[in-house]
């Protein structure tokens, strides 16, 4: 099959969801397409933080001053995905009063609202803050929902005009008289995909590569040469919130500097190492112990806190290559526009590399502008003005709790969640139990996330946060397979259960130890003792009936 | 002062069989548990051996004699396990079946698969995979872990020798969020002329079904009671499938073993955990419980540590290792925190046989193979050396090292 479109936008996380977002609304006829999952890269892999520009407001200025700038557009159009946590800069008796100083000038400098506090005024903020923490500042740093931010701007790319094509893989780039045409992509099994196992060859006048850590292999199949330099780090995540303001350690750069307040959890974070492989490198027991172990420097009850998993990011850090940083941690986080006909002689393509998570839409906006002066588009960018899908109307969030017959948390929680769509999805006739307890999603939003989500159940537990707490999916997972049936049949049902199983015990193997190491236990034994799923005849063969216990007659 | 001759720690399988051997065998026993027992957690199924290196086992006597060197089971040897269930079958005798044949059943789980085991509670018995009788499987739409019409397509996929078919049907009265046991307490008690307004709402899915399985929440108090009325308006035999935590048929079993240790004479006393001891001459002279704010001490002439596994806290762990929190025993493991886990989530976990090394007279064992205390017995899922959750063992190897620790124990007292 064949089909045509204006801009192929290639890669589903922020950058590419932002730049269709933009171009759609500009009018331009565009079509992203992504290998797996939206946020199935780099973006799904983050530990969450919106960035005032502190973290830059000492190295690079220039990026704290566009973070800030998008830190305050973010809170307004992506409400329903942003938490306003606050965030401090931690003084510990060994860092120096000059970095100190040099931290505030630069916030000040950079349009960032910085205010100094002090030890015990810090603490009136994070009662856990160490006992020789001596001074702060208060910086107006946020957590962000990564994915609930990328499935809004790919739902309003759609409502647009926009295609948006998951699970959909790029297997060549189409190259015709020295220009890049189009690409070919593989269509496989997922949500709203009824083309599993097709090549679709889609012809463009223009071709976005937003594919972060995986640029150059798309670069490779042009025949043009992008060194992206990919930089690994740990996440380490604590069952509950231990402080509620984003906490950073006041120093110049450095591993494990940093815990970011995330929905029930804290996300613990992390370690820069350069790696070749942006998909396979090796997870390491030391990097987890560090950032437990330094952490604890700054809120000394992580050390004895629950650890229930971990998970790896990397970094797509890109720097011209003149540069030559031998320091990942030196490389710029500064985005840079590859236009491929003036740098390669190759028309047709651009590339966006580099960049940060917080300014994605900023990126969006420079790669649209660039590409709508190639195509001729004279259409302004909107994106900074019209709300995202789900903040439209964000006073929806009020006392649900009766409306919908769930006790206070869940009801909170799932509105939080699902912003101004918390009507439509949570107005159902059906009973609706609590399938995750842990994070008290229930039956309606699971049967909501289904519906954009086909069999990938891991795709259902990013748009709900279900089988992301204390137990891990212990005793949810099964019950969100459930909810496949009937409109799949039973062998899909257990295939995408035991493919959520062990997606989930991949990174809980990271936090085996102490009561997660006690739940691990009690998972094993409800999943193959009391369930047998590791013995279970449908799998391991039809035993013969005839030699067991029949009962008593 | 506090004194008995056998002390035991932990109100498990294994800690109750221990105290109701001793107590059988003429000594003053006192059992004392932290927590909730977990048994309220486990199915209520008594798994003895359903699996052999991965090989589904219909007869687990066969292989009992086939197990490694430091498996609970060679330890004690086939016939504690005979024992054990003797013992069992004394006391369940009214409530459970299996004692008929030394085969292992085939109980369908609320997933749909089936598992061995060795001993199951009356109200699962009509359920058995290897009967051939037509089976309707009824889930309700709020009680989430059993989904019934994807358990029986589950089973037919197993190749079960039966016609089945499922069903999920709307339990009146509740709201959507109501525990189990609120299911249980009306079927009980017949609020609202319940269990007819339930078999109203079944029948017309009844067809020529001779068996009814429901998620395991007919009754706390009353099941039979229960499984008769329903069975009666139904016409057909009512069962129950049995799952995970918290269990019905798990609270009936707990109830009905703290019941037997009363009556023998056990003194128990629940909700303050050991902490420390103190020993002399390589003996433990006495074990102190934390009551409130002080540290009581609890004097005898021997102890069971029946304290539970990873899953029970009776081991417990850190980043620096993995403990046995009580007396501080040896748990063999590797250094490396990495090398306790596989990467498949049903891999062969080394964590999963965590655990306290033991003599062939269930003594713990040091890191140099020597007895830690001359009176001290470990009984249950603290002992290490087996994957209970993969061989589908974890009953049987309660009721045999409780029967037998207890059973020494007392001896020696």
């Amino acid at each position: 099959m064949a089909s045509q479109t204006a801009v192929l936008v290639i890669g589903g996380g922020s950058t590419g969801c932002g730049i269709a977002r933009d171009l759609a609304m500009r009018g331009v006829d565009v079509t992203l397409v992504e290998q797996g999952n939206l946020t199935h890269g780099t973006t799904g892999r983050m530990h969450g933080l919106l960035h005032s520009g502190g973290r830059y407001a000492v190295s690079d200025q220039k990026s704290a001053r566009e973070c800030i700038e998008e830190n305050r557009i973010l809170r307004d159009i992506a409400a329903h995905c942003v938490e306003e946590t606050g965030g401090l800069f931690v003084k510990r008796p060994e860092d120096t009063e000059e970095y100190f100083q040099k931290k505030l000038d630069g916030c000040r400098a950079c349009d960032i609202p910085a205010e100094v506090l002090t030890a015990q005024e810090a603490r009136e903020v994070e009662p856990y803050l160490a006992p020789d923490i001596a001074k702060a500042i208060w910086v107006p740093d946020g957590a962000v929902d990564p994915f609930r931010l990328c499935v809004a701007n790919a739902a309003s790319a759609e409502q647009h005009g926009g295609r948006v094509l998951t699970h959909a893989p790029v297997t060549d780039l189409l190259v015709e008289a020295g220009e890049v045409v189009g690409a070919k992509i593989r269509h496989e099994p997922g949500p709203r995909n009824d083309s599993a196992g097709e090549i679709e060859t889609i012809y463009a006048d223009h071709v976005v590569n937003a594919t972060g850590a995986w640029a150059g292999r798309l670069g490779d199949m042009a025949g043009v040469d992008i060194e992206v330099r990919p930089s690994k780090g740990v996440m380490t995540i604590m069952n509950v919130r231990q402080v509620d303001t984003v906490v950073n350690r006041c120093r110049p750069k450095g591993d494990a500097d940093i815990v970011v307040p995330h929905e029930t959890t804290c996300i613990l974070g992390t370690t820069d190492e350069e790696v070749r492989d942006p998909e396979k490198y090796p997870e390491e027991q030391w990097e987890v112990d560090l950032v437990i172990d330094e952490l604890t420097k700054l809120v000394p009850i992580l050390g004895e806190a629950r650890t229930i998993r971990s998970f790896w990011g990397v970094r797509p850090l890109y720097e011209p290559p003149e540069v030559g940083s031998a320091d990942p941690t030196d490389i710029t986080r500064d985005f840079f526009l590859l236009d491929h006909a003036e740098r390669d002689g190759l028309p047709g393509m651009t590339s966006i590399v580099g960049g940060k998570f917080t300014t994605y839409r900023m990126m969006a906006e420079s790669i649209s502008d660039h590409v709508c002066g190639k195509l001729g588009v004279r259409a302004s960018c909107e994106t900074a003005q019209v709300p995202l899908p789900g903040s439209e109307d964000f006073s929806v969030l009020h006392d649900y709790m009766d409306e919908f017959g769930l006790r206070s948390p869940v009801g909170r929680r799932s509105v939080q969640r699902l912003g101004s769509r918390a009507d439509d999805v949570l107005k159902t006739d059906a009973p609706n139990p609590v399938l995750c307890e842990c994070e008290g999603v229930t039956r309606a939003e699971v049967q909501d996330a289904l519906t954009h989500s086909g069999t990938d159940l891991n795709a259902v537990r990013i748009r709900t946060r279900a089988s992301m707490g204390n137990c891990q999916g212990g005793f949810c997972c099964q019950r969100l397979a459930s909810e496949l049936h009937p409109d799949h049949d039973e062998e899909t049902a257990r295939t995408s259960l035991d493919e959520l199983y062990q997606e989930r015990w991949k990174g809980e193997r990271h936090a085996l130890w102490g009561e997660q190491l006690s739940q691990a236990a009690l998972n094993h034994a409800l999943h193959a003792a009391t369930l047998n799923r590791d013995g279970d005849p449908a799998k391991a063969g039809t035993p013969d009936w005839n030699a067991f216990d029949g009962g008593e007659l | 002062m506090i004194e008995s001759d056998v002390l035991v720690i932990g109100g498990g399988l294994a800690g109750a069989t221990a105290a109701l051997s001793a107590a059988r065998e003429g000594a003053d026993v006192r059992l004392v548990s932290h927590k909730e027992s977990t048994l309220r957690n486990a199915s209520g199924l008594i798994d003895v051996l359903g699996y052999h290196d991965g090989d589904l086992l219909a007869d687990p006597f066969s292989t009992l004699d086939n197990l490694p060197e430091g498996h609970p089971y060679e330890r004690v040897g086939a016939e504690a396990v005979e024992d054990g269930l003797a013992l069992f079958d004394e006391v369940l005798g009214d409530l459970y079946a299996g004692s008929h044949t030394e085969k292992n059943a085939l109980v369908p789980t609320t997933g749909g698969a089936v598992k061995p085991t060795a001993r199951y509670p009356k109200t699962v018995a009509p359920g058995l995979a290897s009967d051939t009788n037509e089976m309707l499987l009824v889930g309700f739409e709020t009680l989430t872990d059993f989904d019934a019409p994807l358990a029986a397509e589950h089973l037919e996929n197993a190749g079960v020798p039966f016609e089945v078919r499922g069903v999920t049907a709307r339990f009146p009265m509740l709201r959507a969020d109501a525990k189990i046991t609120r299911y249980a307490k009306v079927l009980d008690t017949n609020e609202k002329g319940i269990r007819s307004q339930l078999v109203e709402a079944i029948k017309p899915h009844l067809g020529d079904a001779e068996r009814v399985g429901f998620p395991a929440v007919l009754g706390h108090d009353h099941p039979e009671k229960v499984r008769e009325a329903l069975g009666r308006e139904l016409g057909a035999e009512v069962f129950e499938v049995p799952s995970g935590p918290p269990s019905l048929p798990g609270m009936r079993l707990e109830n009905t073993l703290f019941a037997a240790l009363r009556e023998a004479g056990v003194t128990i006393e629940t909700g303050n955990p050991v902490v420390d001891f103190e020993d002399s001459n390589g003996r433990i002279d006495h074990v102190k419980v934390k009551r409130t704010h002080q540290h009581v001490p609890y004097f005898a002439n021997e102890f069971v540590l029946a304290t539970g596994g990873l899953v029970g806290k009776g081991i417990t762990s850190s980043r620096e290792g993995v403990r046995e929190p009580v007396f501080d025993l040896h748990i063999p493991h590797p250094e490396n925190r990495y090398d306790w886990f596989e990467d498949d989530a049903f891999g062969d976990h080394p964590f999963a046989r965590f655990g306290v090394a033991v003599d062939t007279d269930l003594r713990p064992r040091d890191s140099a193979g020597a007895v830690e205390f001359e009176n001290l017995r470990a009984a249950g899922g603290v002992l290490g050396g087996a994957d209970f959750a993969a061989e589908k063992s974890g009953s049987g190897i309660s009721l045999a090292t409780g029967q037998f620790a207890g059973k020494r124990a007392a001896q020696q007292s």
